[in-house]
């Protein structure tokens, strides 16, 4: 149907009368509404990095000069200002990597080779202590590249951990699979927060004297830790969904019971729950901004470092936490967007077969 | 078979006795690290006085009352935010999953956009922004705002009538001179964490009603409307009694992770749980033993809490057949 036709409209905006209502209810809101809105997110807005101008304008036009301000700060935290080019650049590398990733611009080997380079080419570039570059303690590392890295790697290590997992849980020792329960119920009975209390607080009195760990890696131990009982809890969904002829299909053509875990279970149950592995992702990336809670300058730490101590500027926090939610939103919003499509490719390919 | 049997038996005791060596090790260690740095351990920090005041709390607080006394104040802070909020949250994404599935096009794109824009910004950064607003940007109490008789909202909070006080049943906050006298407070701190996941977690919940609803049978809206079912009566003893049964579970593991989401507290300084344990582990230095306590609260609301929802479960399905 063409919108804006009459048809259209009764049917999308006045099919009865508590819609007609509806419409002109929400049609009202707007008009009331929105004029303030434009005037305070544009019209009025200063876009200047000039405190006078944003106190003269007095809140009621955004001042989004505090982003134009302390962008550096908002995106590379306490990275030091003249090597801050390097964090851009780790940036850039990893988010390439994750597209090429996720729209399939390369061929299988090739997406490996690139992920083998990306991932040591941004520690590199971020720790430095070679080639030339001077090395940045992970202390200083912050904003938008360590909220990558922590979402980044807190993916992947979590993945094959979470594998072995719910394979632990279909295992048929009671002793493995009860373990493996108990760690999974464990984690994700808790809040995240007393995960990461337990990585910043407990993990340096547990570990050998001298083999001090850098509070980065603890937190991202963390990090893998609280995401791969999640994920277990998907993979585990999916390998009760493989039906039970597959395995017997399987033994029936001599295939040992790895043999057809490796090429006939584990390629259907890991396809088919793609999209809610998408969904952990989304949250993981949503998560890393917890380490704030632990003292780390991640995007939303980084903020805070940004403004809380500038008197000129520490009014203007609203602005600053909406471009950074807009910052995360793209990110999650890109993921799920991404996790749809799957699901109709998949649900297109199981209509023709 | 019976080999079989045995080798799987060797290998869990390989396990069991790998698990009891690493065990072992780590407590080793921990007890060698623990002496060297003049740790000490042990429960017994909970009945010595707390040393430090809870900003807000429902039970009676002063600092010489027992540590263990305070992490009580703690969840009961916890759960005067999260009850709350469980409400709200679950009523509000009722309404905005209905409002995805209704035919009009301005309500549908409308909830759309609330559920995609609230789902996919980190809670943390909601409950920093609430807590600016409501600090920063709300005006003082000298001139609060005042949408409604006796309610007042400042940055010093929102005042509210409240039952008792001198004269009458109810207790009204009057403007004063420089402040709001009379009725209760919600603090600034309450207010943004309740608004920060109500709002939240109402968007994940639009999403479990709406997928309830839809995973209902279009042939059961189509023969009831056929039989001369109103919408209302359709909704109600057709969709609602079938779709419950699918909405339950994932609704009361929502509800899980909103209590264990009000742990967010600690970032905005509400006294939950969670922040006065913090405190607490920064006075005593007992890392191991105020987490382990943290832990266990939220495995108990989380058992408790699959025991209610099975129990839910059981009687939502007999209110179906009743239906």
């Amino acid at each position: 149907m063409k919108p804006f036709t009459r048809d259209w409209l009764r049917r999308n905006l006045f099919s009865d009368a508590f819609s007609s209502v509806t419409t002109l209810a929400l049609l009202a809101a707007a008009l009331w509404w929105l004029p303030g809105l434009i005037d305070w997110l544009l019209l009025q807005a200063v876009f200047r990095p000039d405190a006078a101008a944003c106190e003269a304008a007095n809140h009621a036009g955004a001042c989004w000069g505090v982003v134009a301000e302390k962008y550096r700060v908002i995106l590379f935290g306490r990275y030091p200002y003249e090597e801050q080019w390097r964090p851009l650049l780790a940036t850039v590398l990893l988010l390439l990597a994750i597209l090429a990733g996720g729209m399939r611009l390369l061929p299988r080997n090739a997406l490996l080779a690139a992920w083998a380079l990306a991932l040591p080419g941004f520690l590199l570039l971020m720790g430095g202590g070679g080639f030339g570059l001077s090395p940045v303690g992970s202390d200083l590392w912050g904003g938008l590249p360590l909220t990558l890295l922590l979402a980044t790697l807190g993916m992947l290590l979590a993945l094959p951990l979470a594998l072995l997992v719910a394979l632990g849980r279909q295992s048929s020792l009671p002793l493995l699979r009860g373990l493996c329960t108990l760690y999974v119920e464990l984690v994700r009975g808790v809040p995240l927060i007393s995960v990461l209390f337990l990585a910043s607080f407990l993990f340096p009195i547990i570990l050998p004297q001298g083999t001090s760990i850098d509070v980065l890696l603890r937190v991202q131990g963390g990090i893998v830790l609280f995401a791969a009982a999640y994920l277990s809890e998907t993979i585990r969904g999916g390998l009760q969904g493989v039906p039970a002829g597959q395995r017997d299909a399987a033994a029936a053509l001599g295939l040992g019971r790895w043999q057809a875990m490796r090429w006939i279970i584990l390629p259907q149950a890991l396809r088919a729950v793609v999209p809610s592995m998408m969904n952990s992702a989304v949250s993981i990336f949503k998560d890393t901004s917890l380490v704030t809670v632990v003292s780390m300058y991640e995007l939303t730490g980084a903020l805070s470092l940004a403004l809380a101590g500038d008197a000129e500027w520490r009014s203007y926090h609203l602005e600053g936490y909406l471009f950074i939610g807009l910052t995360y939103w793209i990110g999650c919003y890109a993921m799920s967007r991404f996790s749809r499509g799957l699901e109709q490719a998949a649900s297109m390919s199981r209509a023709m077969p | 078979m019976q080999g079989r049997r045995r080798g799987e038996l060797a290998i869990q005791a390989l396990l069991a006795a790998a698990l009891v060596a690493a065990l072992w090790w780590l407590l080793d260690v921990t007890a060698a690290n623990m002496a060297e740095r003049g740790i000490r351990s042990g429960f017994d920090f909970l009945t010595d006085p707390a040393g430090f005041a809870i900003g807000e709390s429902l039970l009676p607080f002063d600092s010489t009352d027992s540590a263990l006394w305070a992490l009580a104040a703690g969840l009961a802070n916890t759960l005067r935010v999260a009850l709350p909020a469980i409400l709200a949250s679950t009523l509000l994404g009722t309404l905005i999953g209905l409002g995805r599935l209704s035919p009009n096009l301005l309500l549908r794109s409308l909830c759309a956009a609330y559920v995609e824009t609230l789902r996919n910004v980190p809670l943390l950064l909601q409950l920093l922004a609430w807590y600016f607003v409501v600090t920063d940007l709300l005006p003082l109490a000298s001139d609060a705002l005042q949408p409604a008789p006796h309610v007042f909202l400042s940055k010093s909070g929102l005042a509210i009538p409240w039952l008792g006080g001198d004269s009458g049943v109810f207790d009204l906050p009057l403007r004063g001179e420089m402040n709001i006298a009379g009725g209760a407070t919600l603090t600034p701190e309450f207010l943004a964490l309740f608004l920060g996941l109500s709002l939240y977690t109402a968007a994940y919940v639009a999403e479990t009603v709406r997928a309830g609803i839809q995973a209902v049978p279009r042939g059961q809206s189509d023969a009831a409307l056929a039989l001369g079912l109103t919408r209302v009566q359709l909704f109600r003893l057709v969709l609602l009694p079938q779709a419950l049964r699918s909405i339950i579970p994932p609704l009361t593991n929502q509800h899980l992770s909103l209590t264990k989401n009000a742990s967010l507290a600690v970032a905005i300084g509400y006294p939950d749980l969670v922040s006065v344990a913090n405190t607490t582990l920064n006075q005593t230095g007992r890392a191991a033993e105020c987490i382990a306590l943290i832990m266990a609260v939220y495995l108990i609301l989380s058992l408790l809490t699959a025991w209610l929802s099975a129990w839910m479960e059981r009687r939502s399905g007999r209110w179906a057949e009743r239906a």
